[in-house]
């Protein structure tokens, strides 16, 4: 598997750590309901056996963590994004 | 029991017909309109709480649904590993239940599966490594369970072709359980298919489940490529696809799909008699009754439902290999494969209610599924036939994640991929 | 012995030359450009192996790595390479190889007694019985089976031959060289693509050299030969011979096997034996051929019997006859080349049978080479034991007779070698027309020529090799332009065998895989009892499973199952192969990653001054760290490390703690972001000063600590343990660019960047005074306790100065670019030599921070939480930080939890050791009296007695109890009182001093 840092280039998956699902959100620690919510954000996962996002770092490589786009059936690999411009882009349209 | 009994005299009584007597292990069963309990699933675990439930608990109306052949998931996919030396109490009297019943499962079967108690050695490389081992050790000992430390001068008797002049990290010891060992690991599911099927269990090959049907919180049967069957309780037992099947029942699981890949070298003589563990790198080995030797390592690492991995994972073990025993370097590599795992957040299995009445669940095996078989499927027939946990299984809680009670054995959290 | 079977000229061998090589100790000749088993096979010699289970006696079936019964053990000594496959082996000079898997000799093997039992030794026998009693598994019958089973003998030396690993990227690779592999390496080459064609032969050519063809006015041979020479003068082509591509990977990644030395003796100096490539190509072309597939009949295993493909080879590539009488066993015309080349030899064909009811290609054939013929006939068996001798035919009529021969050539037609597609989970198509598997979805980038995608006419092979490299060089941006297809002689007919799948004549064992002993009725026994799927009948009669990975049986395994189930091929099942495609060496795999290589060795600063020093290391992690240093007269690592704490506690010791993981920190936000992922607070820590903090995991676990100091209003340094640095670090990423991408801070990880010395003990500060340059003031009031500066020393060599303390003395840590560092520690060993200062080790560390009840990696072992370590109050209440919520659940807060206490013995003369479990004093061992576990422990010089650090239920509210510390694996049973865990200086007034 290879995954295309948008910085580095296409590198092989040695070059990477994994981290999983990227769509799970860090919640608000001062809402009320906030242990149930963590408890879902830390372990519940979907799992799909499709296309799934998930994080990865170019820990060999740029440092920088990614969001990439993967079918999880095939390891074809859909898009690779900087992790920080999902993180911004989300939190923007949650504002 | 409609199946012949196997024994040397069955055996050489067809040997002068020409082996023309022996009938079907399993009959291929066609689905009825309901049954007691539908366990999804015909693998190890699927196939043993059938016939637990048969046996132990008198429940034989009851069928078992496989979406392709059985045995064809991770009991056929594994590297045959039976043991119980583990360090928390929440998992060691399971795996010790497992073991006792490998001891006896031949004759409860009618079956050899070569249940071969060789010894796991789990080798230690650093002082740290060692108090660990020992603290291992101990809690089995305090659960009267076999463990025993070596030092280099047994080590050197057992296993002799270790690098022990030249290693990057030299070994230093061992924790042993010489109760481990190997089985034939597709021996397991046809004989527990057979045995399940001599006490009246349907097993219904080539049928997959698609939905269930549940009214009012509770289960009343399940959609199936071969149509719906009704079913008063319904088992998931489908691990590396747990979550796929939990998700038609509406549940989200504390579950990833891990790819775990293992591989076996070219049949030579006897050259290996335990199952020996590497602890400063990944890889694990044994050898099988017919020559070949059966390694693996660590999982690839990411999210996968593809039963294959990739070349630095390969690399990865035989690196480790080749730096525990430079005596394998001109062995063969004969073939791979890989199995998905349902790699849980703590590293640890469920075996419990659902919030759906009637619906049970037994999952998150991560890669130690194989040794569980016979307990797993103890422990599921009994939550299933007495609607209450198998002492031994108690800790196998789904909301274990919210209460904090995590069976966390490597220490190493909410992190699937690192388990 | 003279190489009686040679033809007088023909073949692509050198005969000028001789090679001497040695079987079961005798010794033969042959020549440069052969194989072992087509030397063996010029010398007359046919039994060269003995099967599996029944030690039947087998001879060589084939011509390539599909081979499965002429293996045999190459070289000797740890050399010794076990099921060697003689027909892949090339000649060297002074080749050894053995017979493997009889005794006591091949010719007279013992162990074939097991073909008397044969009765009982059919498929799955073994999980019938055996089981009683059941004890007697693992002391009789296993070691019985084991010792039967397997093939060849490791040495159980160490491999002394290296191996490497390269990695090569390109915008064509080729998989074969056949006569389409060629043509598309032309086709892509001639673009200026940049191609690597990879081949597993030593010779270049496929089946070009194994038949004899026309292309244009030349001789395939000839034209193959020129078609590498043009190959090998293109700049941007590779050629790699011997080289099998054997896995494919994702994303264009593939995995081939070099054997760079295989051919000779043994490697040259400073030669790999073989080298892995990890080819990543933009494009690939397979053109890996197809294999002919025998037909099953009684005694089909008889030295003697060959593939009709594989006669051809011997007799056109290597100009050896396999036989002088044959006869040719047929289901398509592919066999007619076969019976021709046999006449051309001057071999006799006796007869030719036809499976099929009239085929005009082999009537045509046989006539010519004055063959009898029998149409719709079968061999019912052969006969001969270790040396074929005849066989039966039966014709279609219920006729029968025996023929004397010494070679029945079978064709039952072909399987494209399409394993490589179906690497990436790709299914292959069952084809009816051509009867075999056909690549079904292609690998991404992959495309497929020739006989691998049912092409066998070679004209065919030819035209999709051309139109595949063009095309695969067109999809990397080069012009590849139009291509002349040569024109090629006549084709054979129909080669496409589509049954009968066996003889239809049940006499005595036909074998469908020869190596695992797996015969038809074996198949007939699956069935029966009900393993009819493909994935049940593999797995229960072995079928496939040997080293030959079933080329020769897998399909053949599959549509007799089908047949005796009445159910077509596709539904019965598929077979999809997994990498290898062909068996690895593990040393291969590993290249270079053994011994000392294993794995990077990190040093520190002042590795090569504590060599000279003496000391013994001990690994942590990837470092090598300075365990203690002896001095002359100390007996043991304890003598030395008791002495190495008592001189830091009265005097004065140095260690290098640059090991630890070290970040830096800046920007404007940088204090805010270290309070969430810190328990304790950053922000409000003043400039010059250091700070202990603790991480927890999301999940509320402690995952690691150390001090971090903050030298700037933006500016911070943080510690990290020595074995999470890389975690940290990756963390603190994770929550900068996806928590918290807002926030204004960077890190950069400057570990190997600082040299870092702990300079620890009372008189601690009079050796850093003596270092330090003019003008810095390291007194107490200017530098108190966890203060810190950036200074000089030495004459102006930039430096940090801490004042923190793991020991519990007054110490300093001094840090220094890493490129000081040697200098460094031979300046302070000299600054405090007036005040008697030593080195330390990773042994007095450990013991200090054990006096002192630092909790480390043991008390950090992924399932502590704060309150469990007993820094439950550093929680921060008024901020929110990574672990915090999750540190709330229920079990989190259960007062049972083992916490951190320490230990001593109540006979103070006992010894502790970590791993001890704590049992109630009077009560018996068992899992529910089972109250913690020791982590730590050490000989405290300070205290005279032995120490321990655990976590015990209620531990704090135990102070003064007795328990047990049991340890059963070390036969240890010590009654402990539970104290504090700060053995020395409670008051911490000394690190204060």
């Amino acid at each position: 598997m290879r995954i295309a840092c948008p910085f580095c280039g296409p590198r092989g998956v040695d070059e990477f750590a994994y981290l999983g699902d990227a769509t799970v959100k860090r919640p608000n620690a001062d809402a009320p309901d906030a242990l149930p919510a963590f408890v879902e954000y830390v372990y519940l996962r979907d799992n799909p056996a499709g296309l799934h996002r998930e994080l990865w770092q170019h820990a060999l490589g740029c440092q920088s963590w990614l969001v990439v786009t993967r079918n999880v059936r095939t390891h074809v690999i859909d898009q690779v994004e900087a992790a920080r411009d999902v993180a911004a882009a989300r939190s923007s349209e949650a504002e | 029991m409609s199946t012949d009994n196997y024994s040397i005299f069955s055996v050489l009584r067809e040997a002068l017909r020409g082996h023309t007597g022996w009938k079907p292990a399993w009959r291929d069963a066609a689905p009825k309109a309901a049954y007691d309990v539908v366990i999804v699933g015909g693998g190890g675990h699927g196939l043993a709480a059938a016939h637990y439930l048969a046996k132990e608990f008198g429940v034989t109306n009851v069928a078992v649904v496989e979406k392709g052949w059985i045995g064809g998931g991770n009991v056929g996919r594994n590297t045959t590993i039976i043991r119980s030396n583990y360090l928390l109490p929440g998992n060691i009297p399971f795996y010790e239940h497992s073991m006792k019943l490998w001891e006896g499962l031949e004759q409860d079967l009618n079956y050899n599966a070569m249940v071969s108690q060789r010894s796991v050695i789990n080798l230690f490389h650093s002082d740290g490594q060692r108090d660990a081992y020992a603290r291992r050790g101990n809690a089995m000992r305090l659960h009267g369970v076999d463990a025993d430390l070596l030092d280099v001068a047994e080590l050197k008797r057992i296993l002799p072709m270790l690098d022990y002049e030249n290693a990057r990290f030299p070994v230093k010891g061992a924790l042993r359980q010489k109760r481990g060992g190997t089985v034939r690991h597709d021996a397991v599911a046809w004989g527990y298919a057979r045995s399940a099927d001599g006490r009246g269990v349907d097993i219904i090959q080539n049928c997959e489940v698609t939905g269930f049907r549940i009214e009012g919180g509770r289960i009343l049967g399940l959609e199936t490529s071969r149509g719906f069957i009704g079913a008063k309780k319904v088992a998931l037992a489908c691990a590396g696809n747990s979550s796929r099947v939990a998700a038609m029942a509406g549940m989200r699981l504390p579950i990833e799909s891990h790819v775990l890949q293992a591989f076996v070298t070219e049949g030579v003589k006897p050259f290996i008699d335990t199952v020996c563990t590497f602890g400063a790198g990944h890889f694990y080995i044994s050898q099988s009754d017919k020559g070949g030797l059966v390694f693996g390592g660590d999982i690839d690492g990411y999210n996968s439902y593809a039963q294959r991995g990739n070349l630095p994972t390969v690399e990865d073990v035989c690196e480790g290999g080749m730096a525990l025993m430079p005596a394998i370097g001109r062995v063969r590599l004969l073939r791979s494969w890989g199995g998905i795992m349902d790699m849980s957040m703590d590293g640890s299995p469920i075996i419990d209610r659902t919030p759906v009445e009637g619906l049970y669940l037994n999952a998150g095996w991560c890669y130690g599924g194989f040794k569980a078989v016979p307990a797993a499927g103890h422990c599921l027939a009994h939550l299933i036939a007495r609607d209450e946990p198998h002492p031994v299984a108690a800790a196998y809680r789904l909301d274990r994640f919210a209460t904090g009670r995590t069976i966390d054995e490597k220490g190493m959290g909410a992190q699937p991929n690192l388990h | 012995m003279s190489q009686s079977n040679r033809l007088a000229a023909g073949g692509l061998i050198d005969r000028a030359s001789s090679i001497g090589f040695t079987f079961d100790g005798r010794r033969y000749a042959g020549h440069p450009g052969d194989t072992l088993a087509s030397a063996l096979l010029a010398n007359g010699v046919k039994l060269v192996g003995r099967s599996f289970k029944y030690h039947r006696p087998r001879g060589v079936l084939t011509a390539g790595s599909e081979e499965p019964n002429a293996l045999v053990e190459l070289r000797s000594g740890a050399r010794r390479e076990p099921n060697a496959k003689a027909t892949v082996a090339e000649l060297y000079d002074g080749l050894e190889a053995t017979s493997q898997n009889r005794w006591p000799s091949l010719a007279f093997d013992l162990m074939a007694v097991n073909q008397l039992a044969s009765p009982v030794f059919v498929a799955g026998f073994y999980y019938k019985t055996f089981m009683w009693p059941a004890k007697f598994w693992e002391k009789l019958y296993e070691p019985m089976i084991r010792r039967a089973a397997g093939l060849g003998r490791l040495s159980g030396e160490a491999d002394p031959d290296s191996y490497e690993k390269i990695t090569a990227h390109c915008d064509v690779l080729v998989i074969g060289s056949g006569p389409a592999g060629l043509a598309a390496a032309l086709a892509a080459g001639r673009s200026g693509a940049r191609v690597i064609l990879a081949e597993e032969d030593f010779a270049l050519g496929g089946r070009l050299n194994s038949d004899r063809r026309l292309i244009g006015d030349k001789t395939s041979a000839a034209w193959a030969a020129e078609a590498v020479a043009e190959l090998e003068s293109l700049p941007e082509v590779t050629v790699l011979r011997r080289t099998p591509v054997v896995g494919v990977y994702d994303d264009g990644v593939y995995a081939a096997l070099e054997r760079v030395s295989d051919h000779m003796r043994e490697p040259g100096a400073h030669q790999p034996r073989q080298r892995l490539w990890r080819i990543v190509a933009k494009r690939s072309v397979l053109a890996a051929g197809a294999l002919e597939r025998p037909i099953p009949f009684g005694g089909n295993d008889t030295p003697g019997v060959m593939l009709a493909s594989a006669v051809r080879t011997y007799l056109n590539r290597f100009g050896v006859a396999p036989g002088k009488r044959a006869v040719v066993y047929a289901n398509n015309d592919d066999a007619a080349a076969t019976i021709a080349d046999l006449a051309a030899a001057g071999c006799e064909v006796v007869a030719v049978v036809d499976a099929r009811g009239d085929a005009p290609a082999l009537h045509a054939a046989a006539r010519a080479a004055r063959a009898s013929l029998v149409f719709g006939g079968a061999i019912a068996r052969a006969y001969g034991g270790r040396s074929l001798k005849g066989c039966e035919i039966v014709d279609g009529r219920g006729g029968g007779f025996k023929v004397a021969c010494d070679l029945i050539a079978v064709s039952g037609g072909w399987n494209p070698s399409i394993q490589l597609t179906t690497h990436l989970s790709a299914r292959p198509v069952w084809d009816d027309r051509l009867a075999a598997f056909l690549p079904g979805a292609r690998p991404v980038g992959m495309e497929v020529a020739g006989a691998a995608e049912g092409a066998y006419g070679l004209g065919d092979a030819l035209a999709a090799g051309f139109r595949a490299g063009a095309a695969a060089a067109e999809a990397c941006g080069f012009a590849a332009g139009a291509v002349d297809v040569p024109a090629t002689d006549q084709e054979p007919g129909d080669t496409h065998g589509r049954g009968p799948w066996r003889s239809p004549v049940k006499r005595g064992k036909a074998f469908v895989d020869f190596q695992n002993d797996v015969t038809v009725s074996d198949v007939e026994l699956a069935a029966r009892e009900g393993f009819k799927s493909v994935e049940h009948l593999k797995r229960y009669t072995t079928l496939g499973m040997a080293t030959d990975q079933g080329r020769t049986s897998n399909v053949l395994g599959l549509a007799l199952m089908a047949e005796i189930t009445g159910r077509s091929i596709p539904e019965t099942g598929i077979t999809a192969a997994r990498a290898p495609f062909t068996p690895v060496a593990i040393g291969a795999l590993a290249g270079a990653h053994r011994h000392k290589e294993f794995r990077p060795t990190r040093l520190p600063p002042s590795h090569f001054w504590a060599e000279e020093q003496g000391a013994v290391f001990t690994e942590t992690g990837q470092w090598m760290r300075a365990a203690y240093f002896p001095r002359p007269g100390e007996k043991d690592w304890f003598e030395s490390a008791v002495r190495e704490v008592t001189t830091v506690r009265t005097a004065v010791g140095v260690y290098d703690a640059s090991t630890l993981g070290k970040i830096d920190i800046q920007g404007a936000d940088a204090g805010v972001f270290l309070d969430r992922v810190y328990v304790n607070a950053f922000s409000s820590l003043a400039v010059g000063k250091a700070r202990y903090g603790l991480m927890l995991r999301e999940d509320g676990v402690a995952m690691d600590d150390g001090t971090t100091t903050r030298l700037g209003e933006t500016h911070y340094y943080m510690t990290t343990t020595t074995a999470n640095a890389g975690g940290v670090m990756r963390h603190l990423e994770l929550c900068k660019q996806w928590l918290w991408p807002e926030l204004d801070v960077h890190f950069s990880s400057v570990t190997d960047q600082w040299a870092q010395y702990a300079i620890a003990g009372p008189r601690s500060r009079e050796v850093v005074a003596a270092l330090v340059d003019e003008g810095f003031d390291v007194s107490n009031e200017a530098l108190p306790y966890m203060g810190a500066r950036e200074l000089t020393v030495c004459g102006g060599v930039k430096a940090r100065l801490f004042r923190l303390s793991f020991s519990g003395e007054l110490a300093y840590e001094l840090a220094v670019p890493a490129r000081y560092g040697d200098a460094m520690i031979r300046a302070i060993i000299k600054a405090g030599e007036p005040f008697g200062i030593c080195p330390y080790g990773a042994e007095a560390l450990a013991i200090m921070r054990i006096e002192k009840g630092h909790a480390a990696g043991p008390e950090l072992n992924g399932n502590t939480t704060a309150a469990d370590l007993g820094m439950g109050k550093m929680l921060s209440k008024k901020k929110d930080f990574i672990g915090r919520t999750m540190s709330g659940r229920e079990a989190f807060l259960d007062p049972e939890r083992p916490s951190l206490v320490g230990f001593r013995p109540v006979d103070r003369s006992a010894r502790l050791r970590s791993g001890a479990h704590f049992v109630p004093r009077g009560e018996t061992p068992s899992a529910a009296n089972d109250q913690g576990y020791m982590t730590s422990t050490a000989y405290s010089p300070s205290n005279g007695h032995w120490i321990g650090l655990g976590f015990l239920a209620r531990g704090p509210e135990r102070m003064g109890e007795i328990v047990r510390a049991y340890d059963p694996v070390r036969g240890g049973d010590v009654e402990v009182e539970v104290v504090s865990p700060v053995f020395v200086d409670p008051e911490g007034a000394r690190l204060r001093g």
